[in-house]
């Protein structure tokens, strides 16, 4: 995962000659510059392009082993705290999605050797939707998905 | 001073990393209410959090995580005293890091 990564940096760096020069300058940490964005992933308007683009396959299995703790009901959808863990082993990424945004695709999370598959932040959400989390595993793609009623700018209506 | 705040400890071999980011996390979808002009985006897209000098998670984000990020991360391993580095990249080539030891 890593090395590819690295490949299509050093693909899109011979294009880019401003960040090439910042990096052979030592301007910027190799290790910051190593992790492309996948911009088509994010700027994709519906969750199965984003996946297949994030992670080569939108076929994901709903799974009791991943947990994906959020809200019943969150009143300002501009911070709705997400909270995505599993037991699943050798767990590769963590990605999550709001079905609801115009693009569904809000993070992921490559972990590391030593990391525990576990991980929380906050999210914005357009709309009441699903937000789900697809746990990229040796055996594919898990997914959990739990709904959150946004009433932004309500009274908890 | 960085802006990121971090706070890590250890508990039975396993380490909780916890932060907190200041950044606007703009979509570049919404319009300045005065002037009716896009406000173009800004926010973060890479963050790598390293344990001493191992890269233990690398996280991409659009501009739908919140603004000012929270994050919380766990990893195996980790003593009382040992670094842990929070560095973000943003679409503006923006970059910030932080530091802070396991306790």
């Amino acid at each position: 995962m890593i090395d590819s990564k690295r490949r299509m940096l050093l693909q899109s760096s011979l294009g880019v000659g401003a960040l090439g020069v910042a990096v052979s300058a030592g301007l910027l940490a190799p290790r910051a510059v190593l992790a492309s964005w996948p911009e088509e992933a994010f700027h994709a308007t519906d969750k199965a392009t984003a996946l297949s683009s994030l992670l080569g396959s939108d076929a994901t299995e709903a799974s009791d082993a991943v947990k994906i703790k959020a809200p019943d009901i969150a009143e300002n959808g501009a911070v709705v705290p997400v909270t995505v863990e599993t037991e699943t082993a050798g767990v590769k990424s963590i990605a999550i999605i709001s079905a609801g945004n115009n693009t569904p695709l809000i993070a992921s999370f490559d972990l590391g050797e030593s990391a525990v598959p576990f991980v929380t932040t906050r999210i914005k959400m357009a709309q009441t939707s699903d937000v789900i989390a697809v746990v990229q595993t040796p055996d594919g793609l898990l997914s959990a998905a739990k709904e959150v009623k946004v009433t932004i700018g309500g009274c908890g209506g | 001073m960085s802006s990121i705040k971090i706070r890590a400890n250890v508990d039975d071999g396993v380490t909780t990393v916890r932060c907190l980011m200041s950044h606007e996390m703009e979509t570049g979808l919404r319009k300045d209410k005065k002037t009716g002009e896009p406000i173009p985006a800004h926010f973060i897209q890479n963050v790598t959090a390293k344990w001493n000098d191992q890269v233990v998670m690398t996280a991409l984000w659009s501009g739908g995580v919140s603004k000012n990020p929270y994050l919380s991360f766990k990893f195996n391993g980790g003593a009382p005293g040992d670094q842990v580095e929070i560095s973000w990249v943003d679409n503006m080539g923006e970059t910030e890091t932080g530091t802070a030891d396991i306790s």
